[in-house]
C-alpha cells in the first residue's frame, strides 16, 4: 500500500505519481490522506489500480477515469467522475451536482445521496445511488443505466435518448419525453447485476423503469411545444 | 464563480474567534474570485447607540475632524475608530439619516449601518483585505464573507460584497441576476436607496423593501424566488440571524455544516475543512428553492426551512 499525504505532496505531484502507473504496475493499492476537499484528485487515471481517498473531495475527483477503482471515504464535490470511460468509483458519502456527467462507461456507486444533474448526458456509464438524486438528473442521457434506490427529483430524464432509469422510490416529476416503462425479465436481470456489482441489497422487483418516449428524436411540428 | 462563506455561532465561547475562523474560510475561497473581498461581522452592540461603517479612498483627509462635524449633524456625540480606508462611527440611536446626509455632503461612502453590523470590503485578494482591516482579530456572533469574480458591474469598492441596504441587513451573492435593471427602477420608485449598478445590491434592496413592508426575512427570501430572475445562491445576515437560499436551478454550489457549536456555509467544502469538529458535523447541500434560516433569538435549535 502506497500512502500519499496530499497536504505534503501537493496535488500535481500526487496525480503525476498516479499517472505514472502502467498497466502492469505492482503498486496497485494507493491511499490518499488529507484530501480536504481539494479539486481534481485522482483525475485522468489509466491503470488497473485502486485508490482510496480518506476524506471528502472537491470538484472533478476521478474525472476521465479508465480502469482504476477510486474509493472516496467521504463526500464528493461537483463533477465527480465526469466523463468516466471505465473502472469504478465508490462514494461512501453524498455526491454533489453533475455526478458522472457525459460518462462513457464504468460504474459509479453512491452510498448516500446524489445532488442535481446526476448522470447528465450519460453515454454508457452505470450509476447506482443508494439514496436519492436531485433535479434534472440524466438530462439528455444517451445510454447506460441510472439506478436510484431512493427518490428522484424534478424532471428526471428530460430529453433523454436510450439511457435507462430504475427508481425504487418516487419520482417528483418526469422530464420532457421521459415515460414510465414496463419492467420485462431482461430488465430485472440487468438491474440485479447492477445492484450486485454495486454491492447493494435491494429487490429489483420494487423498482420502476423509465426511459425515452422517443418523440423528440426528430423535429415534428406537433411536438413544438415540448422543445 | 465568486466564493461565499458564512458562520453563525451557537457556542458563545467561539465569539472571540469569529473573525479568525471566517477570515480563514474566505481565504480558502480565493480561487473562486480574485477581484474584491469583503466581510460583514455582527457584534458589539451598545444601548442607545448605533453604528455606521464608512469608507474613503483618502482617509487621512476625509476622516480628519469628521467626529466633530458629524456630532453637530447628529445632535449628539459621535466617536470614530479608523481602520485603514474604513471607519466605524459610533452614533446616537436614531441619527442615522442625519449622519448619512452629512456624509453625502462630504463625499464619504457608507458601507453599512446598523446596531451591530460592520462591513469591511475593498478591491483585492481576501488575504490582503483581511490583513488591511485586521479582520482575524474581530469577535462577533455571526458573519458572512465574499470573494468576487465580477460579472455584472465594475471591480470597485462599491461593487464589492457584502451589500447593506437596510439597518443591520446584508447580503452576499454567487451568481448573476438578469432582471436587476427593471427591479432597480421599481425599488427606487418605492423610495429604496440603491447606490450602484450592481445586480446583487438590487437583490439586497429587494429583501429590505419586502421587510419594510412587513415580511420576515424568511418570507422575503421566499418571495425572492418568484421575483428575482437569474442565478443565485444568497447568504443573508440580519441582527440576530443568518439565512441561505438558492434559486430553483441551483447551479451555484453551496455546502453547509452544522454542529452544536456553529452553522457554517461555504461555496465549497474546502472552506469548512478547518472548522472545529468538522469531521463529525452534519454536512449537506442546501436544497434548491428552499429557505434556511438560523436565529439567535429563536429557540436554541436551528430553524431550518423556516419561512
Amino acid at each position: 500500500m502506497q500512502t500519499i499525504d496530499l497536504s505534503e505532496t501537493g496535488l500535481r505531484e500526487m496525480n503525476k505519481m498516479l499517472h505514472a502507473q502502467a498497466d502492469n504496475t505492482n503498486q496497485t493499492a494507493w491511499e490518499i490522506v488529507n484530501p480536504k476537499g481539494a479539486h481534481a484528485i485522482a483525475c485522468g487515471l489509466d491503470a488497473p489500480i485502486e485508490v482510496t481517498i480518506k476524506g471528502s473531495t472537491g470538484y472533478y475527483c476521478a474525472g476521465m477515469n479508465q480502469q482504476a477503482t477510486v474509493n472516496i471515504h467521504g463526500s464528493a464535490g461537483p463533477g465527480t467522475g465526469e466523463n468516466i470511460m471505465s473502472g469504478k468509483i465508490v462514494i461512501e458519502g453524498d455526491a454533489s451536482q453533475y455526478l458522472g456527467a457525459t460518462g462513457h462507461g464504468g460504474l459509479i456507486v453512491v452510498k448516500g445521496n446524489a445532488s442535481s444533474r446526476c448522470g447528465i448526458s450519460m453515454k454508457g456509464v452505470n450509476i447506482v445511488v443508494q439514496g436519492n438524486i436531485g433535479h434534472m438528473s440524466a438530462f439528455m442521457g444517451q445510454s447506460g443505466n441510472l439506478v436510484v434506490c431512493g427518490d428522484a427529483g424534478d424532471a428526471l430524464g428530460d430529453s433523454c435518448y436510450e439511457a435507462r432509469f430504475f427508481v425504487r422510490g418516487t419520482v417528483k416529476s418526469l422530464g420532457a419525453d421521459c415515460e414510465k416503462k414496463e419492467m420485462r425479465p431482461e430488465h430485472l436481470t440487468l438491474l440485479q447485476s447492477l445492484l450486485d456489482e454495486a454491492g447493494i441489497d435491494a429487490d429489483p422487483a420494487e423498482f420502476t423503469r423509465y426511459g425515452s418516449a422517443r418523440n423528440l428524436y426528430n423535429f415534428d411540428v406537433d411536438n413544438a411545444g415540448a422543445y | 464563480m465568486c466564493g461565499i462563506v458564512g458562520l453563525f455561532l451557537k457556542d458563545k465561547s467561539l465569539e472571540p474567534k469569529l473573525g479568525e475562523m471566517l477570515t480563514a474560510m474566505l481565504i480558502t475561497m480565493t480561487d473562486r474570485g480574485p477581484d474584491s473581498a469583503g466581510i460583514a461581522i455582527y457584534g458589539g452592540e451598545s444601548k442607545g447607540r448605533t453604528k455606521m461603517t464608512v469608507q474613503s479612498d483618502t482617509p487621512e483627509t476625509a476622516f480628519d475632524g469628521l467626529e466633530a462635524a458629524l456630532s453637530e449633524a447628529a445632535g449628539g456625540p459621535v466617536s470614530m475608530a479608523v481602520k485603514s480606508t474604513h471607519a466605524i462611527l459610533d452614533i446616537p440611536a436614531g441619527s442615522t439619516a442625519k449622519v448619512r446626509a452629512a456624509l453625502d455632503d462630504l463625499n464619504i461612502r457608507v458601507m453599512s449601518r446598523g446596531d451591530s453590523l460592520e462591513i469591511y470590503k475593498e478591491v483585492g485578494l481576501p488575504k490582503d483585505v483581511a490583513a488591511q482591516f485586521d479582520l482575524s482579530a474581530m469577535s462577533g456572533t455571526h458573519g458572512i464573507g465574499h470573494t468576487r469574480m465580477a460579472t455584472e458591474s465594475a471591480v470597485t469598492t462599491m461593487g464589492a460584497h457584502p451589500f447593506n441596504t437596510g439597518d443591520d441587513q446584508c447580503l452576499v451573492h454567487n451568481g448573476s441576476l438578469s432582471n436587476h435593471n427593471s427591479l432597480r427602477r421599481k425599488l427606487r420608485r418605492e423610495g429604496i436607496h440603491i447606490e450602484t449598478e450592481n445586480d446583487t445590491e438590487v437583490g439586497a434592496a429587494y429583501l429590505t423593501w419586502q421587510m419594510q413592508n412587513g415580511a420576515t426575512l424568511g418570507e422575503a427570501l421566499t418571495s425572492s424566488l418568484d421575483d428575482l430572475d437569474g442565478f443565485f445562491t444568497f447568504v443573508v445576515g440580519t441582527k440576530d440571524g443568518f439565512g441561505v437560499v438558492r434559486d430553483p436551478i441551483a447551479c451555484k454550489p453551496a455546502v453547509m455544516a452544522e454542529t452544536d457549536q456553529y452553522v457554517a456555509f461555504g461555496s465549497e467544502y474546502r472552506a469548512l475543512v478547518d472548522l472545529p469538529g468538522i469531521e463529525s458535523a452534519r454536512v449537506w447541500e442546501p436544497e434548491p428553492a428552499t429557505v434556511y434560516f438560523w436565529s439567535h433569538t429563536d429557540a436554541p435549535s436551528a430553524t431550518e426551512k423556516a419561512a
